[in-house]
């Protein structure tokens, strides 16, 4: 067992475990995209982001793959996270603005615009649906194709891929095509609509979104 | 194409079929057929056990790969940011021009293939042209003819 201190409270781990991981046994809401049960852990999508206290100094890790070790101090909703996973969601959104989720996920983190050229590219390249096809199904028919602006998830030669038995797993799984946010014109590159939702203590419709929802609390999208 | 899954099949067994040693693999079947053709990659695959797409990723990953047959000559100019800051979209414009195809296309006669690369490691040279893996620095405009123009069998410039 390894104890280690998250946002004041001293908590308990296994060995192997995740900062993620640790947090989540005490209910302790860190928002996470490319991070799920089941399959390895990626650190690409950084929304969540914890800060690790060193003495004076502090610095900003992937709380999903940053191993709980003992002693270790973390914030995980200070203001100096709270900015960077507000320019991360940016980031994000302006690669998919379409996403519900993510639009979502923004709304909740407070941010009011974003600041990104956008191109819709409709994939924010978590790789969960790769792994997803990979380790949970067996398969591996999907991969990273291409490198830098140019990388893409895609099958060998854009074909069917033999391997592929239809499981629908890798669109279920991702969270950009999961739901599109119906919103007609995007305002600063926002819906606006989840904007307006209103804050609630506890949720009446809960679908288990806590993925989406900071430490803030709920709110009901409609 | 038979023969280039028999190329790919000896190169695997050369190279004792090892897993890292894919980038080596795919090496020596673009340096012996001058492509990686959807066969090879396919042969690749098999003989290696690794799924097509982990193969066909690296293969796009990599600019020194390509997936389609190349010319006989391959020009390829760096577009790095230290030669772009010394004019290297002048001298890609000028190749594109003489040559008559974008970079990334072949010559209808199969003769040159014109490629991009972000950085040769050669900045101080730059712009840094590359024919036939020979580094030809300080390229500007009007050295684009004499590079083309000076070599035998030039029939794919477009004088
Ligand atoms: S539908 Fe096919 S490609 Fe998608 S996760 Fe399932 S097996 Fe993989
Ligand atoms: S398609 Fe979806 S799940 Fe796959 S990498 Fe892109 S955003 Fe992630
Ligand atoms: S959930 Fe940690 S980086 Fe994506
Ligand atoms: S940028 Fe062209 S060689 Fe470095």
């Amino acid at each position: 067992m390894i104890e280690l201190t998250i946002d004041g409270a001293k908590v308990r781990a296994e060995e192997g475990m995740t900062v993620l991981e640790a947090a989540r046994t005490q209910g302790i809401v860190i928002p996470t995209l490319c991070h799920f049960d089941g399959l390895s852990p990626y650190g690409v999508c950084r929304v969540c982001v914890v800060e690790v206290v060193k003495g004076k100094r502090s610095s900003l890790e992937a709380s999903c793959t940053l191993p709980a070790s003992e002693g270790l101090v973390i914030r995980t909703g200070s203001p100096r996270v709270q900015r960077a996973r507000k320019v991360v969601m940016e980031l994000l959104l302006s690669t998919s603005p379409k996403s519900k989720l993510l639009q979502d996920m923004a709304a909740n983190m407070g941010v009011t615009k974003v600041r990104f050229q956008q191109k819709d590219r409709d994939c924010i390249l978590c790789g969960l649906c790769v792994r997803y096809c990979e380790q949970q199904m067996q398969s591996g028919g999907l991969g990273f194709v291409g490198r830098g602006v140019s990388r893409r998830v895609g099958t060998a030669f854009d074909e069917m891929p033999e391997e592929c038995r239809n499981c629908g797993g890798c669109e279920w799984v991702c969270p950009v095509c999961e739901q599109a946010c119906r919103a007609d014109d995007l305002i600063d590159g926002l819906c606006g609509g989840c904007l307006n939702a209103v804050p609630v203590e506890s949720c009446p419709i809960c679908t288990e979104c806590s993925q989406s929802v900071g430490a803030e609390g709920h709110r009901t999208f409609r | 194409m038979a023969t280039t899954g028999h190329a790919a099949h000896r190169i695997i067994e050369k190279h004792a079929g090892a897993r890292d040693a894919l980038i080596p693999i795919l090496q020596d079947i673009q340096a012996e057929e001058g492509y990686l053709s959807q066969e090879a990659l396919e042969a690749v695959s098999e003989g290696m056990s690794i799924p097509l797409i982990q193969v066909y990723g690296v293969a796009t990953f990599f600019r020194a790969f390509s997936l389609e047959p190349r010319g006989r000559r391959v020009v390829c100019a760096c577009t790095g940011t230290a030669c772009h800051v010394r004019g290297a979209s002048a001298v890609l414009d000028e190749l594109e021009r003489q040559l008559g195809v974008c970079a990334g296309q072949t010559t209808g006669d199969g003769e040159y293939s014109l490629e991009t690369v972000n950085c040769l490691g050669a900045c101080a040279l730059g712009p840094v042209v590359v024919v036939d893996g020979i580094n030809h620095g300080h390229m500007t405009r009007a050295d684009v003819q004499h590079l083309l123009g000076g070599e035998p069998e030039s029939a794919g410039a477009d004088r």
